[in-house]
């Protein structure tokens, strides 16, 4: 008994070893973005539907950052094939990549995604500007003319249109791409727009991003629905939210306007609401030609039929691209063209 | 005289002994009783929480059992169908040419207007939605994946063309949120889910019959589904758990039995033996998600194992569990009484032969309630599974443990957080019951299998 079982133990030790060489992948693997992750995983299906000749895609989480590195890992089969980014990858992120052997990277830009605060239905309508949320997040802030700490403890201290409701803010964490385009179009905006900072030049930026420690700026390393609960819990809070999941929960969520402008697919496509940025993902070129269907998904991706107007993209809340947008992603896809920033 | 004095002396003492004791005797009831008082509180207040959690996922659960299904008499109109007869292999024509164009047939096929049939089939109830421009609004109410069911009927069947079918749809996820009141039915039309017109057919449907709350089969039938909600099941999450089960199950159980009769039984005890115990007993209290780390490094990375493999899945998994297998199974060992082994050593049995004629069988039915309440504690683990890719969107049954896979607990912190949460919030709940069914049933069956075989000395 005792040797039978060490042989059965040695069988499952070899097909350990032989398994995963002998076999070739062929469902496609994509990580990354979670923000991106509902439009991908609705792709995924609908490839997966549509074509009876692939396997339908798997597709994970973890962050931007999160899916770019386990993009960069290298080139064969136990590495991902598609990172998903909700922000344009990095030169250190090319770097890393090259140095792992990936050399080829395709970058599909997918359509458009707005980031909107949102509060508990219950509680005050908000009207911001940027400047307003970059002087309730700030450790430092004018003060009359010069940097002091963060005075203000209430909305209605720091104009008094905004409603009187505590400050407390909910916002992604750095592994997420919207992190970054939050303090890039509106911490950082309405920073510079205080003649303080302007004049303090680089030390002055710096100090926009230097946020508040007193427990009124909240880190959400999880997903929206995490940013949900943490205002379920503090219905004061306002939250930072992809468009896409706050037209998803509008019973519970209620919009604020910045600039005065109402976020909606209409106003962030036309531009006039300013906090949208692009979608990416990221495929490598490694791997077009060895896991099947790896170019037929991407091209599915941005047919008109996926994420064109009226398509399930758009109605799952992505801002679809523009008709000469769309065909240099389809021919980046064809000529398998190497990303430049 | 000084006899006396110690005699009252002693009587004094003695009687204030009694009335010390008495004195003390009410305290000590007392202590006895708050003592009793607070052990009964700390019970009450443990079911008292055991019954909020239940009756709360129950609440929220139970109810996702059954879900809004259309009846519909859906004509498969072969102006709308409008394709040609499925390619049938030319003689001189390879495999692969055929399979080709049947493929691409299916392709035509799928890419057909269902959702014509659809409205047409609504509009004979409803005469208001027949009109063209309403196709995406009727088609609102029918989940999404609904085209690729009624392509799946004609591919199998391509003769229902130009012929009326009674098919059941699985409504659309808002359009149960609406209809089982999970939302809000006064709330301003800007923060509803579904159209005024959508609402109004919702309504109209339900009343005439023809939505009808039915079982929700499709959580035990189909995978995991991001673009249809309502169709969204854990058929593919339970495949790979199971899959993990037997690869721990394969994995943990003979190597935790082997290693535990040989520390039992056969090894000397000395400082490397103890050492070993030591740190057993220390691996069964490391935290799981340092075992999925383990897992990534290992497995992964080092060997080159597929990312959401259960294959993955269950190794990490059999580490994890293997503390819990080999405690359980030497306990189960020492449990045997002594004098059977001298028994058996006395009529000339040989260690091994006293060892597996004598002692392990008495032992299996300990070691057996050991090894599936591993078996049962890994089911419901999911953190080292997230570091191993599991937590992946994956809509596909796996058919073998190196496909890509999901896992019940897994599936279940996924749907927690599906951004539509009036829907999933119970769907979530359902998926919880199921994993609570399973992990009862096989803790059902070790408690079973320990009536059913121990044996008492």
């Amino acid at each position: 008994m005792k040797f039978t079982s060490l042989a059965a133990l040695a069988a499952t030790g070899a097909l350990v070893a032989t398994g995963a060489a002998a076999q070739t992948r062929d469902t496609i693997q994509i990580a990354g973005s979670s923000t991106v992750l509902p439009f991908a995983s609705i792709v995924a299906e609908e490839f997966g539907n549509a074509y009876p000749e692939f396997n339908t895609p798997v597709v994970g989480s973890g962050g931007s950052s999160g899916g770019l590195r386990q993009f960069c890992a290298g080139v064969g089969e136990n590495t991902i094939d598609i990172a998903n980014a909700s922000r344009q990858i990095r030169q250190g992120e090319i770097d890393s990549c090259g140095e792992a052997g990936v050399a080829n990277i395709i970058e599909v830009k997918i359509g458009y995604d707005g980031i909107v605060f949102a509060s508990d239905v219950e509680t005050g309508h908000f009207e911001l500007t940027p400047a307003q949320v970059y002087q309730a997040i700030a450790a430092q802030v004018p003060v009359d003319g010069e940097l002091a700490d963060n005075p203000y403890t209430n909305w209605n201290q720091i104009d008094s249109s905004l409603p009187d409701q505590e400050i407390t803010l909910v916002i992604p964490g750095t592994n997420h791409g919207t992190r970054e385009v939050f303090e890039e179009k509106v911490v950082i905006d309405g920073c510079e727009s205080f003649d303080v900072i302007t004049a303090m030049g680089d030390a002055g930026e710096e100090s926009c991003l230097a946020f508040r420690q007193d427990g009124r700026v909240i880190e959400v390393a999880g997903d929206y629905t995490e940013t949900l609960g943490r205002l379920d819990a503090q219905p004061n809070a306002l939250g930072v939210f992809g468009l896409s999941f706050y037209e998803q929960n509008r019973d519970r969520l209620q919009v604020a306007t910045v600039d005065g402008v109402e976020p909606s697919m209409e106003t962030i496509a036309t531009g006039e609401y300013p906090v949208s940025r692009p979608l990416f993902f990221y495929i490598k070129g490694e791997h077009v030609g060895v896991i099947p269907g790896l170019q037929d998904y991407a091209l599915f991706f941005v047919s008109e039929e996926i994420s064109g107007e009226n398509s399930v993209l758009s109605d799952a809340g992505l801002i679809p691209l523009s008709a000469d947008e769309r065909e240099a992603q389809v021919e980046a896809i064809e000529n398998k063209t190497n990303v430049s920033l | 005289m000084a006899t006396t004095t110690t005699a009252t002396e002693a009587m004094s003492e003695k009687k204030s002994n009694r009335d010390l004791v008495q004195a003390k005797l009410a305290k000590r009831h007392r202590s006895e009783t708050t003592f009793r008082a607070v052990g009964l509180g700390a019970i009450l207040i443990g079911i008292a929480l055991v019954f909020v959690l239940f009756g709360s996922i129950l609440y929220k659960g139970v109810p996702a059992f059954w879900q809004a299904t259309l009846h519909l008499e859906i004509n498969f109109d072969p102006e709308v169908i409008d394709i040609d007869p499925r390619p049938v292999q030319q003689p001189g024509q390879s495999a692969a040419e055929h399979l080709d164009n049947v493929n691409a047939w299916i392709r035509g096929l799928r890419r057909a207007r269902f959702d014509r049939l659809v409205q047409s089939a609504i509009a004979a109830e409803i005469p208001a939605a027949g009109d063209p421009s309403e196709t995406r609004n009727v088609y609102g109410l029918v989940n999404a994946n609904a085209r690729y069911e009624l392509a799946a009927l004609v591919e199998a069947d391509p003769s229902i063309i130009g012929t009326t079918v009674p098919v059941a749809l699985v409504a659309n996820e808002n359009v149960d949120t609406w209809l089982k009141g999970n939302i809000d039915r006064d709330l301003p039309q800007r923060m509803q889910q579904l159209s005024p017109e959508q609402q109004e057919w919702a309504d109209a449907l339900y009343d005439r019959g023809v939505i009808e709350m039915n079982f929700a089969s499709s959580i035990f039938t189909n995978v995991d589904s991001r673009s249809s909600g309502a169709t969204a099941g854990l058929l593919g999450a339970m495949v790979g758990s199971v899959m993990m089960m037997l690869i721990v199950m394969t994995v943990a159980v003979p190597v935790g039995v082997m290693a535990a009769i040989y520390l039992e039984e056969f090894a000397p005890k000395n400082r490397l033996t103890d050492l070993i115990e030591v740190n057993i007993n220390n691996l069964a209290a490391v935290p799981s998600i340092v075992f999925g780390l383990l897992g990534a490094a290992v497995f992964i990375n080092f060997l080159g194992l597929p990312l959401s493999a259960p294959l993955v899945g269950g190794l990490v998994l059999s580490l994890m569990t293997l503390p819990t297998v080999i405690i359980a199974s030497r306990a189960a060992l020492r449990a045997v009484p002594p004098s059977i082994r001298q028994a058996a050593l006395g009529i000339g049995a040989s260690p091994t032969q006293a060892m597996f004629h004598h002692t392990l069988p008495l032992a299996v039915p300990g070691m057996l309630t050991g090894a599936i309440i591993g078996v049962a504690q890994a089911l419901g683990e999911t953190a080292p599974l997230l570091l191993i890719g599991m937590n992946a969107f994956v809509a596909s049954v796996p058919s073998t443990p190196l496909d890509q896979a999901s896992a019940l607990p897994v599936q279940i912190y996924l749907w927690q957080g599906n951004e539509n949460r009036n829907f999933f919030e119970s769907r979530t709940a359902a998926a919880i019951l199921v994993l609570l069914g399973v992990m009862i049933t096989l803790n059902a069956l070790a408690i079973l299998m320990r009536h059913r075989f121990e044996r008492r000395w």
